[in-house]
């Protein structure tokens, strides 16, 4: 492997990652801000401008508190749990083709850190590797809620992942492929997967809702009932790790959903765009529409959250077993039905 | 003993809710939550109920009681004689004086020959309720002063004459 290739990846990485960073940071300002506004209150405005530097503040101040770890806990798991989940909300992110390939000085560089030929299936096993960090956690704290949290985490994610892989399937039964880069180069264009699988989409983003374990399926830290769920016994910083790596796991969603099936940088008008821009600033402009559509999503989770209150948990269950599998069921079989009568044709 | 369940009712205008099934587009709740979302949406739009406070102050109603002020009279001189009327018509008993006899040459600082050497209001125990206003005779009471500040400890807030009396005339201009 030759050396400039090895910087150029470490470079987009480090990039990637201090991208996702940030808009996670900026999350949790904009929730709050979001919060404020849908609330007819203003947010967060103290801290510099308009607010700007709240997410350093809280960020000191979480580095800045008293870190308990419980007596009764076990420590190194404890330790792993926010770890864990932090890790694989950052590790998600490799797969996603941020855009078309950039040509800087007669060398194509590609803005995908990795085109796994499984790379849905990666995203899938990352996502679901998440929620071990919630369960270690809640498991390791020794404290009734925590565990409570920690339980629901589980049970939900397993009846919430069999939808959303099912809906998965009927658009890889529509793409007919499991690379991320070319399901994004399928959607060039307005050639969206939307317009295809419109119901897919739909139980997509409401698995998504209760896989980043958003309002209204927060059960596993439901305040009302279990205190703080999962994250009851953490402080500080591993605490910080929790709600940065939900943060995060939002991002991750937004993108996914973005990609698969809002035809991630591919935007109506985009040849004709690029024909004027050249081959280095056009798919930095389409870079650009992606993030847009990552946080119209995002401003669509926070919006949910400040709208629709929290499900009951049978309810949740309910909804998952005997509403979404079954709709995700008839979609794959609707799906087929249609490929084949247009194969036919 | 009568239940609730046989008590009369006092108006005529009980109405029994009948829970109607759910129709299939009520039992979707997109419809409903898509309504929802319009709502708090539009909400995004609003004016701002927020007050920014420390710069901005809500203006207090006009029968407002806030922090007492002991007054002084036109000629600056303090009006409370100490006839002890507050203390005994505070409810909470926050009020506490004791009097003094006005020397000679003093006749500018009080208006009549007793006044209040030590006058002291807690304002932990005080209910604004503003009867103190009410008894003093002298009009020299009035809680017309802004939100009694926060502090760290109980003994200060206990006020004395120290923050109670108003200021004299040609230190307010």
């Amino acid at each position: 492997m030759e050396l400039a290739f090895i910087i150029e990846k470490f470079i987009l990485i480090t990039v990637i990652f201090m991208v996702s960073l940030g808009v996670a940071a900026y999350s949790t300002l904009a929730e709050r801000k979001i919060a404020g506004y849908l609330q007819d209150r203003v947010g967060p405005n103290r801290a510099g401008p308009g607010g700007m530097f709240q997410p350093l503040a809280d960020g000191l101040k979480m580095f800045f508190k008293e870190e308990i770890i419980p007596t009764d806990s076990s420590a190194a798991l404890f330790i792993l749990g926010p770890s864990l989940a932090l890790l694989t909300a950052c590790i998600g992110s490799a797969v996603i083709p941020w855009g078309e390939s950039i040509v800087i000085a007669d060398r194509v560089v590609s803005l995908q850190v990795t085109d796994v030929n499984v790379g849905v299936l990666y995203i899938f096993g990352v996502v679901s590797l998440g929620v071990y960090g919630i369960m270690i956690g809640g498991w390791a704290s020794n404290n009734k809620f925590s565990l409570m949290g920690a339980v629901r985490a589980a049970s939900q994610s397993i009846s919430y992942e069999i939808p959303m892989g099912l809906s998965i399937i009927a658009l890889l039964m529509a793409t007919n492929t499991l690379s991320m880069k070319e399901i994004a180069e399928q959607q060039h264009g307005a050639n969206w997967n939307i317009l295809y699988q419109p119901l897919g989409f739909l139980i997509f983003l409401v698995c998504s809702f209760a896989e980043t374990n958003r309002t209204p399926f927060d059960l596993p830290e439901c305040e009302t009932e279990l205190v703080g769920g999962y994250h009851t016994e953490y402080s500080g910083f591993k605490m910080g790790a929790f709600m940065f790596a939900e943060y995060l796991n939002m991002f991750l969603a937004s993108t996914v959903m973005s990609t698969l099936y809002f035809g991630g940088y591919n935007y109506p008008g985009m040849d004709w765009v690029n024909g004027i821009t050249g081959p280095l600033f056009g798919p930095l402009i389409g870079m650009g529409v992606l993030f847009l559509k990552i946080f119209v999503f995002i401003f669509f989770f926070m919006w949910v959250r400040w709208t629709v209150p929290r499900f009951r948990y049978d309810q949740l269950m309910n909804l998952g077993w005997k509403v979404l599998i079954p709709l995700a069921i008839a979609n794959i079989v609707i799906t087929g039905i249609v490929i084949t009568i247009y194969d036919k044709l | 003993m009568r239940g609730f369940g046989s008590m009369e009712p006092l108006s005529n205008r009980k109405k029994v809710l009948e829970q109607k099934p759910m129709n299939f587009w009520e039992r979707l709740y997109l419809p409903a939550i898509f309504q929802g979302m319009g709502i708090t949406f539009r909400h995004m739009f609003k004016k701002k109920e927020t007050v920014f406070y420390p710069e901005v102050e809500r203006e207090f109603s006009e029968n407002w009681r806030g922090l007492h002020s002991l007054k002084r009279d036109e000629n600056g001189k303090e009006r409370c004689t100490a006839c002890g009327l507050c203390a005994l018509s505070c409810p909470a008993e926050a009020i506490t004086m004791i009097a003094g006899e006005r020397q000679k040459g003093e006749e500018h600082l009080y208006r009549e020959e007793k006044y209040a050497a030590v006058y002291e209001i807690n304002m932990l125990r005080c209910i604004f309720c503003g009867l103190c206003e009410e008894a003093c005779p002298k009009e020299a009471i009035y809680l017309d002063g802004p939100i009694v500040p926060a502090d760290y400890l109980r003994k200060d807030f206990i006020y004395g004459k120290d923050k109670l009396v108003e200021d004299p005339i040609d230190h307010r201009i």
